[in-house]
């Protein structure tokens, strides 16, 4: 059965951008590295992916250095914590629709 | 979109919030380790005491020997763990469960070491309990949830303790040996087997 695709977030169409959202929303903030080697993708791909969501002001980038290291750390914006919130519950009344 | 999709969708962003929130690396076999660790401390300070007055500093050394072996082998077990599903053991959410467990213990630590220089020795297994306790419940957030019910038996068996002075060694026994044995089977049925089946 197919269902209309209006209420989704398009930012979230790539499975890789909503787990980093989810990651972004279950925590306080999350390093690039650490984000890496938990969705077990590429710099590159994760950093172009990172880019979007940052376009469309979901998350906040906060750029230090430990020692000489630099480390990036990411964060949730208000906005994105309701993107998010938003697209989950389109894909819940998804379900309910089904069901019903 | 089809509807298991939909479910796939959301199991997808359900297992990447735990794992990004979770160490799910602990192992149980670890705690039946430690529980047999803390039952063969116990044993020797058992002799220890029962040849007549103890020496507290040689007491001490075993129970700091059983709580590094002890933290030796978790640590080992969940490398092993992690490294067969190609996982780290130091992430961000390990990171913050040693930090949680941390204060706690090593609170507990010193103010054990505090009330033994005082000479008050029939409170050391009751604070030794509860500290632990304590630590294991502030750090159950980042992990299997059910690791905080041992961390609450363990701050239970502490007080009981404390209420019957002269029993301390027996309640040492029971919280980190008896318990760790129990828990540490039950975490392993319940998430190393599926996990090894995968």
């Amino acid at each position: 059965m197919k269902v209309s695709l209006s209420n989704f977030d398009k930012a979230f169409e790539n499975r890789i951008r909503l787990q980093i959202m989810s990651v972004l929303v279950a925590n306080e903030s999350y390093d690039f590295n650490s984000l890496k080697e938990l969705l077990e993708v590429t710099d590159g791909n994760l950093a172009s992916h990172l880019k979007a969501l940052e376009k469309e002001e979901y998350i906040t980038v906060n750029k230090s250095f430990i020692g000489r290291k630099p480390n990036t750390r990411y964060q949730a914006s208000e906005k994105g914590v309701a993107a998010f919130k938003k697209h989950l519950e389109a894909l819940e009344q998804l379900i309910k629709q089904q069901k019903g | 979109m089809e509807s298991k999709d939909v479910y796939a969708e959301l199991s997808s962003i359900k297992n990447i919030m735990e794992r990004s929130t979770r160490f799910i690396s602990l192992s149980g076999l670890a705690g039946v380790m430690a529980g047999i660790y803390a039952l063969a401390g116990a044993g020797v300070a058992y002799q220890l005491l029962n040849n007549g007055p103890a020496d507290v500093q040689l007491l001490v050394a075993v129970a700091l020997g059983v709580l590094v072996i002890s933290m030796g082998t978790a640590i080992w077990l969940s490398y092993r763990k992690a490294s067969k599903k190609g996982q780290s053991i130091w992430t961000q959410s390990s990171k913050a469960l040693l930090f949680a467990g941390m204060v706690p213990l090593v609170t507990g630590g010193c103010f054990t070491l505090m009330i033994l220089s005082q000479g008050n020795y029939e409170l050391i297994a009751p604070c030794c309990l509860i500290f632990y306790g304590l630590s294991v419940v502030s750090a159950s957030k980042y992990t299997f949830g059910d690791v905080k019910w041992l961390g609450i038996l363990e701050i239970l068996l502490g007080l009981i303790a404390t209420l019957l002075p002269g029993y301390g060694l027996l309640f040492w026994a029971l919280g980190f040996g008896v318990l760790h044995i129990i828990y540490g089977t039950i975490m392993h049925f319940k998430y190393d087997r599926e996990s090894i089946a995968q």
